[in-house]
C-alpha cells in the first residue's frame, strides 16, 4: 500500500491501470479529458499494456469498448455530460448484450448555456439504461470504487455496465492522499476477467442480438433486472472485502450512513457535496438539531430497503438534489419519494449548473426543513423548492 | 479464382431459408463473402436489410459468427473487437458487413474514424442506393432523381457521395469497388485485400429488386449493365497503385458503352425521368469516369 497525493482523474486512472485493461476507448470532453491524458501517457510509456483507441466520437468510445468486451477484454472507457447523451444509444445496447464496461463519468451540467461545472443531470438522466450507478464521494472513493467496478460488473451474477460518477472539478481535478494497494494484491484481488458464457469469433457461427420472438426480449430484460437486484448482494459483498483487505477508509455497500443512529431528521444526498452536508450535519447536532445522513452511494441498483428502513425511522427527509426532472421534482428526490412509506421529503434542488454550495448553505437547507417540519408545514413539499439565495425575487 | 473454385468452397455464407426477398443482391454478396472468408471472418452488422436476412433466433442463417450492432457504430464496435482479438492474441479477419446507410450516412464519421487509424478489418458495403429495411428511403448514395418512398415524386435531388473515393482520400491501404454481377471479381477483390494489413474497404453494387422497382430475376442483369453501360465502374486501389478493374476497362471508351437507356428503363425508380436528364445522368457519369481515369494516371506516375 502506497500513498499518493491523486488527482481525482489521476486516481480513477490508477485504479484501471491496476485492473489490467485490454482496451482503453475515449473521446475528449471537460472534464472527463484528464482521465484519459493520463491512461494514454500510461500507454506510451509502456506502464500499461492496452490498446488505446482514439476515436471520433463517444458514441464510437462506447461502441469500441463494446466490442472488445464482446471479445472477452477488460475495457475502460470515460466521458462527461453532453459525451454521455451522445452515448445513450450505446449504453443500453451494452446492457441489454449483458457485457461487463466499466466507465468513469465526471459529471458535469448540460447545455446550453455552455457551462463545464458539475451537476448531476448527467449521469442520473442514464438511470433507466440498466447501469450499475455508483457516485463517489471523494478522490479515494472514486479509487476504490472504479476497482471495484471490475469485480462488480463482471461477476457471473451480474455481468452489467458500471458506471462510476464523480463530481467535475470537485472531484475530477481536485488532489488528496489516496492510498494505492500494491499492483500483486490487486492482481491477487481481482484475477483477468472470466471468458463469457459464450465466444465472438472466427469459425464458430453464432448471432448475438438476432431478432427474436417478442417475449424473449421480454425474458432477456427480466434476467438483466435479477441481475442489477443481485447486484446489490455483490457490491455488498464486493466493497466489504475490498475494505477488509486494502482498508483505504472509505464506506461500502449502497449507503453510507452518518449520524442516523438515533436521527429523527435525515438529509440524503450523493456524490462530493456530501462531504459539506456531513459538515452541516456536525454543526447542527451541536446546535442540538438531531439531523443525519443517509449518502447513496449507489444509484443503481437503487437501495431501496435500505433507504425504506432509515425513512421509517425518522420524522422527516430532505433529498438534496444536484439534478432536476422538468415538470415534475428532482430526480434523487422522486426516487427517495418512491420508496417512503410514510415519510414525509422534502426536495431541495440546488448547485445546478455548479452553483457553489457551502456547508452553511446546507445548514440552512437543513434548519429550514427542520423548522418547516415542526412547524407543522410538511404538506407544502409537494413541490421542490429551489435553493438559490442570490435570487430575491420569486 | 474460378467459378468452380469459388463454389467449392465449404461455408456457404448464407443459408437457404433466410428471409431475404427474392433476387437479393446482398445474399448474393454474403454467398462470396462466406466462400472466400468465411471460417476466418468474424461479422459486425449495422441495422439494414442483414439485421433481418440474418435470421431470427434462436436460429441464424449466416454462417458467420456475428455480432448485430447499432446503426452509426459498426466500424467502432469493429475496431473493438479486433484490439481485443490482438490483445489476447488470437487471429481473425472482422469484417464490417453494411449497407450504405451504415457505412456513408449515418456511420460516416464512425467509418472515417476507423479508416484514418488504418484499423485492421474489412469493410463490405453492400450499396442498394436507399434505406431499403425501412422502405425505400432516399439515402446519401441514391442517385440524382432516383424514385424513393422520400422522394416519391420528382426523384432524389441531390447528388450520390461516393463513399470509395471518401475512403481512399483517407489515405486507407485497400478500397475497391466490385458488383454482385461479377463474383470472381468481387472474391479476388476480397482476397487480395485480406493480405494487406490495415483498412480496407469494399463498395459493392447491390441491385434491390423491390427498391429499384425491377423484376426479382434481374438483379444479376441490372448489375452487369450498370458496369457495361458505365454506370458503375469497378476499380481497385491498393497500396499506392489504383487500377480500373479489367472489366470496366473496355468502358474507359464511351463507344464501347451499352446505352445507359438500357440499364434505367429496366428500373421503375428511373420510370419518370425526361430525356434530358438521361443526357444529365449521362454528363454526371462522364463525370465520374473522367476522375477515376485521371486516378488511374494519378496512381501510375508514383
Ligand atoms: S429490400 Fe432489397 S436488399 Fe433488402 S432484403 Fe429485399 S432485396 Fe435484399
Amino acid at each position: 500500500m502506497k500513498k499518493k497525493i491523486l488527482m481525482g482523474s489521476h486516481a480513477v486512472a490508477e485504479a484501471v491501470k491496476l485492473a489490467r485493461v485490454d482496451v482503453i476507448s475515449a473521446y475528449p470532453i471537460t472534464p472527463q479529458t484528464v482521465i484519459v491524458e493520463r491512461l494514454a501517457e500510461m500507454v506510451e510509456r509502456g506502464e500499461l499494456k492496452s490498446r488505446y483507441v482514439r476515436v471520433e466520437s463517444e458514441h464510437s468510445a462506447l461502441a469500441v469498448v463494446y466490442g472488445a468486451s464482446a471479445g472477452g477484454s477488460r475495457v475502460f472507457t470515460a466521458t462527461s455530460s453532453h459525451g454521455l447523451l451522445y452515448m445513450y444509444e450505446m449504453l443500453w445496447w451494452v446492457t441489454n448484450s449483458r457485457l461487463p464496461v466499466v466507465m468513469a463519468v465526471a459529471t458535469r451540467a448540460i447545455g446550453p448555456p455552455w457551462n463545464i461545472h458539475t451537476d448531476h443531470n448527467d449521469a442520473l438522466t442514464i438511470r433507466d439504461a440498466g447501469w450499475i450507478i455508483g457516485f463517489a464521494e471523494s478522490v479515494q472513493e472514486a479509487f476504490d470504487m472504479t476497482l471495484q467496478a471490475y469485480k462488480i460488473g463482471e461477476d457471473k451474477r451480474v455481468l452489467l455496465p458500471v458506471m462510476i460518477a464523480l463530481d467535475g472539478f470537485i472531484l475530477s481535478h481536485t488532489s488528496e492522499p489516496v492510498l494505492v494497494p500494491e499492483e500483486e494484491e490487486v492482481a491477487d484481488w481481482l484475477p483477468p476477467r472470466e471468458p463469457l458464457p459464450f465466444k465472438v469469433e472466427p469459425g464458430k457461427p453464432f448471432a448475438v442480438g438476432n431478432l427474436g420472438p417478442d417475449n424473449v426480449t421480454m425474458e432477456l430484460r427480466w434476467n438483466a433486472w435479477k441481475a442489477a437486484e443481485r447486484a446489490k448482494r455483490v457490491i455488498e459483498e464486493v466493497s466489504a472485502q475490498y475494505e477488509k483487505r486494502f482498508v483505504t477508509g472509505t464506506s461500502s455497500g449502497l449507503v453510507e450512513r452518518y449520524e442516523t443512529e438515533g436521527a429523527k431528521y435525515l438529509a440524503i444526498s450523493i456524490g462530493a457535496w456530501s462531504g459539506d452536508v456531513k459538515e452541516a450535519v456536525d454543526a447542527l447536532r451541536e446546535e442540538g438539531y438531531d439531523v443525519g445522513l443517509a449518502r447513496i452511494r449507489y444509484v443503481r441498483p437503487f437501495p431501496r430497503e435500505e433507504l425504506r428502513d432509515l425513512l421509517s425511522s425518522v420524522r422527516a427527509a430532505v433529498v438534496l438534489d444536484r439534478s432536476v426532472s422538468m415538470g415534475h421534482m428532482g430526480i434523487l428526490g422522486s426516487e427517495v419519494r418512491a420508496v417512503s412509506e410514510r415519510t414525509p421529503v422534502k426536495n431541495v434542488i440546488a448547485g445546478i449548473g455548479g452553483v457553489d454550495v457551502s456547508y452553511k448553505d446546507f445548514i440552512s437547507i437543513l434548519r429550514g426543513f427542520v423548522e418547516e417540519y415542526e412547524a407543522g408545514l410538511s404538506g407544502e413539499w409537494s413541490v421542490a423548492e429551489w435553493y438559490m439565495p442570490w435570487v430575491t425575487e420569486r | 479464382m474460378s467459378l468452380p473454385r469459388l463454389a467449392q468452397g465449404r461455408n456457404r455464407g448464407v443459408m437457404p431459408g433466410n428471409p431475404a426477398c427474392a433476387g437479393c443482391p446482398h445474399t448474393i454478396g454474403l454467398r462470396v463473402m462466406g466462400r472466400v472468408l468465411g471460417d476466418k471472418a468474424v461479422l459486425v452488422v449495422p441495422a439494414g436489410c442483414t439485421s433481418i436476412i440474418s435470421g431470427f433466433y434462436p436460429r441464424s442463417s449466416l454462417s458467420f459468427p456475428l455480432l448485430h450492432v447499432p446503426f452509426a457504430s459498426a466500424a467502432a464496435v469493429a475496431s473493438g473487437l479486433r484490439a481485443s482479438m490482438d490483445a489476447r492474441g488470437e487471429e481473425g479477419v472482422v469484417v464490417v458487413w453494411s449497407g450504405d446507410g451504415g457505412a456513408a450516412d449515418i456511420g460516416l464519421a464512425t467509418l472515417s474514424g476507423a479508416a484514418v487509424r488504418n484499423e485492421d478489418i474489412l469493410v463490405v458495403v453492400s450499396d442498394n442506393e436507399a434505406y431499403m429495411n425501412t422502405g425505400i428511403q432516399a439515402s446519401g448514395t441514391t442517385p440524382w432523381k432516383a424514385l424513393t418512398t422520400t422522394s416519391p415524386v420528382l426523384g432524389k435531388s441531390e447528388e450520390r457521395k461516393d463513399i470509395a473515393l471518401l475512403m481512399l482520400f483517407h489515405k486507407a491501404p485497400y478500397v475497391a469497388t466490385a458488383s454482385v454481377a461479377y463474383p470472381i471479381d468481387f472474391a479476388e477483390k476480397l482476397e487480395r485485400a485480406l493480405k494487406v494489413k490495415g483498412f480496407k474497404l469494399i463498395h459493392l453494387h447491390s441491385p434491390c429488386p423491390p427498391g429499384w422497382r425491377f423484376d426479382a430475376g434481374k438483379t444479376v442483369e441490372v448489375a452487369k449493365l450498370a458496369v457495361e453501360t458505365g454506370a458503375w465502374i469497378l476499380w481497385e486501389y491498393m497500396e499506392g497503385s489504383f487500377r480500373i478493374s479489367p472489366q470496366s476497362k473496355p468502358f474507359v471508351q464511351k463507344e464501347r458503352r451499352k446505352p445507359l437507356a438500357e440499364y434505367l428503363k429496366l428500373q421503375g425508380r428511373f420510370s419518370h425521368l425526361r430525356p434530358e436528364d438521361v443526357i444529365e445522368i449521362e454528363k454526371k457519369m462522364e463525370e465520374s469516369w473522367r476522375l477515376v481515369v485521371e486516378l488511374e494516371k494519378f496512381y501510375s506516375r508514383s
